[in-house]
């Protein structure tokens, strides 16, 4: 069964001239429509061997002598596709800077610490209700060279497959209050409209007494276009 | 109601100590990588190669290439796919084009069959970049198959000017055989990529 096309009112334009390297590197010719077929309709699976025991958990999984610095929080939401239906069993992974803006990346040259106990780099497998979790430090804002004076808001990134090629989503999400939003030109490529679903919850009920703060975040995978028949 | 499609953001500089850490040396499990087909696979074992250049033809150090594809009998390792695969087979592979002097990326795997009888051997192709906004698609044929391809329904909807974008050439080395895609986000040689 045919996926829901991706909804360019949803997504970026591939060139977006405030966000500078779109420039060189956005396609410029229409994209040719390709009727979906097995080779999309099909994708890898992921199952919960390719996971290790704390691969969700990024306050634990870097740590060498002692515990990472930051503000601790918990991440977790629903993946679903657009006609509102669970997506389980499917791969979240996800990646972020640690609590001082620096990433634990080789080429990331931000005059700012690394964290010897924070690695950055975690994924789980959503459960049968499509719900992922994770624990990590909240991420801080970093400067970029796109243009003077220019900071990324405090984002983690997400990578996510859905049942197949055609879900396929990198993505981010921000922080909700984050002055910087209003002129960050990669959240601003998004069209109006679309662009405050990647902002997550802050919720009470998900934040855990004397341990961490809750955010919450649901994200919407392109899914099978039509319900599907009775087993 | 759910609230509409999650937007797309890039992929940004700093995805490899995340997405691909074996294959840049970070402390961290890697969930997919470069061997597409392991050695005992059935099907002719082959090196699929290539760079990512952008609009000033400058190689691109921080793309990252994930490519899906069918097995040497034309099936998906998936549900979907009733027929099934066989076990020495993944399907999906992923790589940074950052650890290669040339900025290559490279896949080893096997050619596949032809996926459902009308479409000519492929590989499914996604690419992700910092300045990339939203993912692009597109596929790898291979110029030895011109008779499966000259018969192939996808490739008959692109312009046959800019059908050799999507053609990989085929270097037969001592170590065996190598195929070399070069994808070209823009220019006269601009690839062609897909709204699937
Ligand atoms: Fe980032």
């Amino acid at each position: 069964m045919p996926y829901t096309a991706r909804d360019w009112d949803s997504h970026p334009p591939l060139v977006s001239p405030d966000y500078k390297s779109t420039v060189a590197r956005g396609p410029t010719r229409p994209l040719v429509p390709l009727p979906q077929g097995l080779s999309e309709l099909t994708g890898p699976v992921f199952g919960h061997d390719s996971i290790g025991p704390l691969d969700h958990d990024l306050t634990r999984n870097g740590v060498r002598n002692g515990e990472p610095l930051g503000e601790r929080i918990v991440v977790t939401g629903r993946v679903l596709d657009d006609r509102g239906r669970p997506i389980p069993s499917t791969l979240v992974e996800i990646w972020q800077c640690n609590s001082a803006g620096r990433y634990n990346h080789a080429a990331d040259q931000h005059d700012a610490p690394l964290d010897p106990n924070f690695l950055g780099g975690g994924r789980c497998i959503t459960d049968d209700a499509g719900q992922y979790r994770f624990y990590t430090i909240k991420p801080a804002a970093y400067p970029w060279g796109n243009h003077h004076n220019a900071w990324r808001p405090a984002h983690i990134h997400l990578s996510l497959f859905g049942n197949s090629m055609a879900s396929r989503l990198v993505t981010q999400f921000y922080f909700p209050g984050d002055p910087l939003l209003p002129l960050d030109p990669i959240f601003n490529s998004v069209p109006a409209g679309a662009r405050e679903r990647l902002i997550a919850d802050f919720s009470i009920d998900v934040t855990e007494p004397g341990f961490a703060l809750g955010y919450v975040f649901d994200i919407v995978l392109r899914g099978p276009d039509a319900t599907p028949m009775e087993a | 109601m759910p609230k509409g499609q999650t937007p797309s953001q890039t992929v940004g500089p700093f995805f490899a100590y995340g997405l691909t850490p074996r294959q840049y040396g970070y402390p961290f499990a890697s969930i997919a990588g470069a061997e597409v087909a392991a050695p005992d696979a059935d099907g002719e074992h082959v090196r699929i190669e290539g760079r990512v250049l952008d609009g000033a033809g400058e190689p691109v150090p921080d793309a990252m290439i994930e490519i899906w594809q069918a097995d040497a009998s034309g099936r998906y390792a998936h549900p979907a796919d009733p027929r099934g695969s066989n076990a020495s087979f993944r399907g999906f592979g992923r790589v940074g084009t950052g650890t290669d002097a040339q900025c290559r990326y490279w896949f080893t795997t096997v050619k596949p069959g032809a996926v459902d009888g009308a479409q000519a051997p492929h590989i499914n192709v996604i690419v992700f970049m910092r300045g990339l906004l939203s993912h692009v698609y597109t596929r790898i044929y291979f110029e030895d198959e011109a008779e499966a391809n000259a018969r192939d329904p996808v490739l008959a909807t692109v312009p046959a000017e800019r059908r050799d974008t999507l053609l990989a050439r085929r270097i037969a080395l001592p170590g065996g055989t190598t195929y070399r895609f070069d994808i070209h986000m823009q220019g006269p040689m601009e690839t062609v990529f897909f709204d699937v």
